[in-house]
């Protein structure tokens, strides 16, 4: 039985979410607002040097003060707190410093945990962070990527400076660049960004009698309990995680945090509740950082512009230590630099460096957002050198819509695509040629604002993801998900996921998928999730891999309740199983409708369980964990045009196309706004985002006012429209979709900027492109003639 | 220091600290956890609220400060049935994790009163003390369009 | 996150105030709208131990009409100088950049006595007032006194108000029939101005008869343009003439280097703005 045979009433529908009724009104549980008798509260000391041995820690005048319960140092923390986990040790050799959750002897990074106060009040506790009393001697930072590789370095571990070496090779490098007719060599950089989710970071802890409770502003309570679990040594069962309302992650909130142990660690100290709530400005130094790379990128090709090869060397900044998923970021971008196009030989190459920063990891995107901006810039790169329209280029070289599947040269099968259709579709909105032409017209020299017009055609692997391929890369963990059906006796349906959303409307979605599933109505389904102990397996949110991954969870659990149904049903009705068929929620007797059970129905008689059918068990309820066999491909093509001021450098977005493929949507609202979310993103990387760092190693953003979030009167209204080529990888036929708009968006931005400034001499503005990276790059262009 | 504080129609009389901030004093003694707070320098608006009719971010007033003031949060909008702009978020899907979503809704409903009838621009203008990163804003410019009536969206 | 601790008094006469800051000494602080002020308090970056709240003093809100000059009460909100016809009428200038600060929830709050007594170059109405010629009314221990622009910001984030002393108001002459415009460049509408410039022009047969020019961030103090304003005295009203004039922008000042921006790209938007404020305001096509 698959979904093909049951009418889809709701899948494909704008369904208005069911979050919202909570989140539109206030009444929402963010970890922030938890209050429990005898909360105390918790306030870090963070280390202000970039590197520093710590000679001292004097906690004796925050012991007296005020409304203070305890304060702790490192020392107090060495023997139980164990190394915070790194779940991706993507190299036999790697060097994987140990991680304190509190910084013993040694800082590595300014923002590094030295010291706790735990006080009965938030204020309090602000008031003595401030009287414990720190000596440290600094050490010499280690801050720039190219410097940190050098022998003559200072260290930031004693292992050295390189965490490891990564390579992916297929096909012959040498014959391909041999007398190859176009050679392009570039390097670029990927800014460090911060993710910067609107819900700062929390956490409650509570130990009661050897169980601990943990609420935590996370994306990932499953694989948190684990850790948690591994790193303290408490008993796996005797640890429960709740992820209450999440507001937004984007991959910061995937992680293993020093607060979450320490919290953790305090709790089972004082046998005293506590809880931690972060301000953005401590944020900006303790979450994870994202990106960070510096590129070198080299292509040949024929003339006629068709790739022969591709050539990737990274250095990757891991900040001062390996956290969740950090040496992994790049890899995932491996697979990806050589994106929708055909060629002989690829190679990529990744050295993870350590530096006295912030550690990075995952940010929407995770690597694929680093890969396709450098492919997509060099494409333009190489347009512009053989004088040939950029998207011309890439149909030449892009994988054509009859070919697939296609097994690309760094080894991934792509089930499905159309680029030729998404490219269509969006020039076609976009007005591309009439662009051009009003281009051509306006664009001489002299013209002082200049048009641009970028192109992004993208694809990313997400539906994170296959465990043996994970496997294969050294993950420690799997990339199944788990759906758990709860049919209740008054036909009514409970459903249980393993996956965690954080505003990507999965308790909406999954309703959708199992109205269809089980012909009940959408209202009649809750979805729980997000609580150890409600949904007990799971692998939670993260890499655009719920709906691929966790809805067809659901569909396979959902087929499991049918058949259980149908055995029952026949024994009601009297007939053989074989004799039933399936629509719109009923089991009836082939040519004789009537004759036949709604499934709520049959869940009470299964609850009665008066008179099942020997041997069956008097439950509907059913579980599947479902395990990919590959990645999933959402693609699309994004195009951007852009009003340059080349007096001032401004640059004015005039009008953005995004056409993106991400197979059946379930619901298009839903999948709308994930792309004008992750847009958002990508634009603001491409204009107005970096976390800064100065000589000290001290991040100079470290607020709002520093790092620029870009509001609404920032951006344009961009237009969307969507292709559909359904994946043929799963029975849904889903692709993700919530980190695509992000992965395409930055290069189509920086390419137009590009393209509207390459008749001046500029040939590349490196992010992100501010009004005064843009004026410099034409300054230098012109040979520094004002 | 005394003060009395009046809070989605309920009034509140308490003795607080100077420095007490009054979106901790929303959140921790009136009980109104439906505002959040996203920063401490001002610029995300999560914690916008109205105080005697116009919008403020309560992470920027001291409670001592709104001593005799009139107070309403996303949890006083509406008197017991969904203000316009709360029906039109929901219609929009101009909401995803939702933590931008009471302030961005108290703000909106501050521009409506100032401008009625709202250009695209104006909205995007009037919006733009309130951060959001996870929608892009675009679906939060057409709710606030279609609560103000207008029958042109943008696309 | 959370400010330490201090004191709070709230006057409800001018000369409470007064008498507040002085008892207080140099641990007293004023707070108006604070806006600029409890972000500092909140990061720790300000330790006052006695906070005097303007609030109370309804004597200095409003806008008077005091013959050839506007008087602003100096805890005039930002909202309320957008919205006041007196001012919209006679310096649509400071109307105009008001509404440009920050965003409407600030707006509410914050104060044009706030904003000049803080002090920050960043902030975009003391090159306002300084281009205005404005006078700025203080009231302290000793009584009332008057203080040009030039002699009242001293150096960043720091005024020439003596120890008590409140700014009470600002005098702004009317500049009827004037030309106006305030650029501020910034690279996002919430983000502080890279430079700014004010620019009042008036007009007498398509040439600039008089325009006076101040300058946003490009110094520790606002930087009125002296050499732009002689050099555009009695020009053509046209965009060259007038990026001519702007050419001199940023003689005599000192842009900082910072996370924004470095020192050159700040001159050369100081000329090319001030040639654009001065365009606008002289009706230049």
């Amino acid at each position: 039985m698959t979904t093909a045979e049951t009418a889809a009433r709701e899948v494909g529908r704008a369904r208005a979410r069911k979050e919202d009724a909570r989140l539109i009104t206030g009444q929402t549980n963010w970890t922030d607002n938890i209050t429990l008798p005898g909360l105390t509260y918790v306030a870090f000391v963070r280390s202000p040097y970039a590197h520093a041995r710590i000679t001292g820690v004097d906690l004796s005048a925050a012991r007296e003060a005020s409304g203070v319960i305890a304060v702790f140092s490192g020392a107090d923390f060495a023997a139980e707190q164990g190394s915070l986990p790194c779940a991706w040790p993507v190299t036999e050799d790697i060097v994987l410093p140990d991680h304190p959750a509190m910084a013993v002897d040694t800082v590595r990074y300014a923002g590094e945990i030295v010291a706790a106060v735990v006080a009965r009040d938030r204020y309090a506790a602000a008031d003595a962070v401030e009287l414990i009393d720190v000596s440290y001697e600094p050490l010499e930072p280690v801050l720039d990527m190219e410097a940190a590789v050098r022998p003559d370095s200072p260290k930031v571990h004693e292992a050295g400076n390189k965490s490891y070496t990564w390579t992916l090779a297929n096909g012959d490098m040498d014959a391909a660049f041999r007398d190859a007719p176009v050679v392009l060599e570039r390097t670029y950089r990927q800014q460090r960004l911060i993710a910067e989710a609107m819900e700062p970071r929390a956490v409650v802890c509570t130990a009661v009698g050897g169980e601990y409770t943990m609420w935590s502003s996370t994306q990932i309570p499953h694989i948190l309990k684990l850790m948690l679990a591994l790193v303290t040594g408490i008993p796996e069962q005797q640890i429960r995680v709740i992820a209450p309302d999440v507001g937004g992650g984007f991959g910061s909130k995937l992680q293993v945090t020093a607060e979450e142990v320490l919290a953790l660690l305090l709790a089972r100290k004082l046998g005293r509740p506590v809880k931690w709530t972060e301000s953005r400005s401590e944020g900006n130094v303790a979450v994870h950082h994202g990106r960070d790379q510096i590129q070198r990128i080299r292509i040949a090709a024929e003339s006629d512009g068709r790739l022969r090869a591709l050539d990737v060397d990274l250095l990757a900044d891991m900040g001062a230590y390996l956290m969740l998923v950090t040496p992994g970021v790049p890899l995932l971008g491996a697979f990806m630099f050589n994106a929708i196009y055909k060629m002989d030989a690829y190679r990529f190459n990744c050295t993870g460096v350590f530096t006295t920063k912030t550690p990075t990891d995952a940010y929407r995107g995770a690597g694929r957002p680093e890969a396709t901006y450098a492919i997509e810039h060099i494409m333009d790169d190489l347009a512009a050198e053989l004088g040939m329209d950029p998207l011309e280029v890439r149909e030449l070289n892009w994988i054509k819509h009859e070919e697939f599947p296609y097994t690309t040269i760094a080894g991934l099968t792509y089930d499905s695509g159309n680029y030729e259709a998404a490219t269509a579709a969006a020039k076609e909105l976009f007005r591309y040629e009439e662009l051009r032409t009003e281009q051509s017209a306006r664009n001489g020299d002299s013209a002082q604002v200049r048009l641009g017009i970028g192109v992004s055609t993208f694809t990313e692997m997400c539906g994170l993801a296959p465990s043996r391929v994970l496997g294969s890369l050294r993950y420690a963990a799997g990339g199944w998900e788990n759906a758990s059906i709860r049919m209740l006796p008054t036909g009514k349906v409970e459903v249980v996921t393993g996956s965690s959303a954080h505003g990507q409307g999965h308790e909406t979605a999954w309703s959708q998928i199992v109205a269809d599933e089980l012909g009940v109505p959408f209202e009649d389904i809750r979805v729980l999730h997000g609580d150890t102990q409600v949904s007990p397996r799971g692998m939670d949110t993260y890499g655009s891999r719920s709906l691929v991954v966790g809805g067809t969870a659901l569909v396979v659990a959902c087929g499991k309740v049918r058949e259980k149904a149908r055995i029952i049903a026949a024994g009601l009705l009297e007939v053989s199983p074989e004799d039933l068929e399936w629509a719109d929620g009923r089991w009836s007797v082939r040519g004789d409708p009537d004759q036949g059970k709604a499934i709520g129905e049959i869940a009470f008689a299964a609850f009665a369980a008066h008179d099942l059918p020997d041997g069956v068990e008097p439950s509907l309820d059913s579980d599947a964990t479902y395990d990919p066999d590959n990645f999933s491909f959402p693609h699309g093509t994004h195009l951007c045009a852009v009003e340059v001021d080349t007096e001032t450098g401004w640059v004015q977005i005039r009008s953005y196309v995004a056409v993106d493929d991400v197979g059946v949507v379930v619901n298009p609202q839903i999948v709308e706004g994930q792309v004008h979310g992750g847009i958002a993103q990508g634009i603001a990387q491409a204009l107005y985002e970096e976390a800064a760092y100065d000589s000290s190693g001290n991040l100079i953003t470290t607020t709002l006012a520093d790092y620029l979030v870009p509001s609404a009167a920032d951006l344009p209204s961009i237009t969307t429209a969507r292709t559909t080529t359904p994946s043929t990888l799963n029975p849904l036929g889903v692709k993700g979709v919530g980190e695509a708009g992000t992965i395409a968006s930055t290069p189509a931005v920086v390419n137009a900027i590009v393209d509207a400034l390459r008749p001046l001499g500029v040939t590349d503005v490196p992010m992100p492109c501010t009004p005064e990276r843009v004026w410099r790059a034409i300054q230098e262009a012109r040979g520094g003639a004002r | 220091m005394k003060i009395t504080v009046n809070v989605d129609d309920v009034r509140y009389d308490d003795d607080v600290e100077p420095r007490l901030l009054l979106v901790h004093y929303l959140r921790e003694q009136a009980g109104r956890t439906g505002t959040p707070i996203g920063c401490d320098t001002s610029n995300c608006g999560a914690c916008t609220v109205l105080m005697n009719g116009v919008s403020v971010k309560s992470c920027s007033v001291l409670a001592v400060q709104a001593d005799g003031a009139e107070i309403t949060t996303i949890q006083g909008l509406g008197n017991g049935t969904a203000h316009p702009l709360q029906d039109a978020f929901h219609e929009e899907h101009a909401l995803q994790c939702g933590y931008c979503t009471p302030g961005m809704i108290m703000a909106a409903v501050d521009l409506l009163r100032d401008n009625p009838n709202p250009t695209e621009q104006e909205v995007r203008d009037g919006l733009e003390g309130n951060l959001c990163r996870c929608t892009g804003y675009q679906n939060i410019v057409r709710a606030v369009l279609k609560a103000a009536g207008r029958a042109e969206v943008t696309a | 996150m959370i400010p330490a601790k201090f004191d709070y008094v709230r006057p409800s006469s001018v000369d409470e105030a007064v008498r507040a800051l002085v008892s207080g000494g140099d641990d007293a602080k004023v707070i108006a709208g604070g806006q600029s002020l409890l972000p500092l308090l909140r990061l720790r970056l300000a330790y006052p131990e006695r906070l005097v709240d303007l609030g109370g003093l309804d004597e200095l809100r409003g806008v008077r009409d005091a013959g050839d000059a506007l008087e602003i009460g100096a805890m005039t909100t930002h909202y309320e100088l957008t919205r006041n016809p007196l001012i919209k009428e006679h310096c649509g200038l400071i109307a105009e950049t008001a509404a440009l600060i920050a965003d409407p929830a600030v707006r509410h709050r914050g104060t044009l006595g706030g904003s000049l007594a803080h002090a920050d170059p960043a902030g975009d109405l003391p090159a306002v007032i300084a281009a205005l010629d404005a006078t700025l009314v203080a009231r302290g221990p000793s009584g009332s006194r008057t203080i040009k622009p030039a002699d009242f910001f001293a150096d960043f984030l720091t005024t020439t108000l003596a120890p008590g002393e409140i700014l009470a108001a600002v005098r702004v002459p009317k500049l009827d029939g004037w030309g106006y415009r305030y650029e501020k460049f910034h690279v996002t509408a919430q983000a502080w101005a890279i430079v700014g410039v004010a620019a009042v022009a008036r007009r007498s047969n398509g040439h600039v008869a008089e325009a006076r020019v101040g300058l946003t961030n490009m110094g520790s103090v606002p930087v009125r343009a002296a050499a732009v304003e002689a050099a555009v005295s009695g020009a053509e009203a046209s965009a060259a003439a007038l990026a001519a004039a702007a050419a001199h922008a940023d003689e005599g000042t000192s842009p900082p280097s910072d996370l924004r921006a470095a020192a050159d790209y700040r001159r050369h938007l100081a000329r090319v703005l001030t040639g654009r404020a001065l365009a606008a305001a002289a009706g230049a096509s």
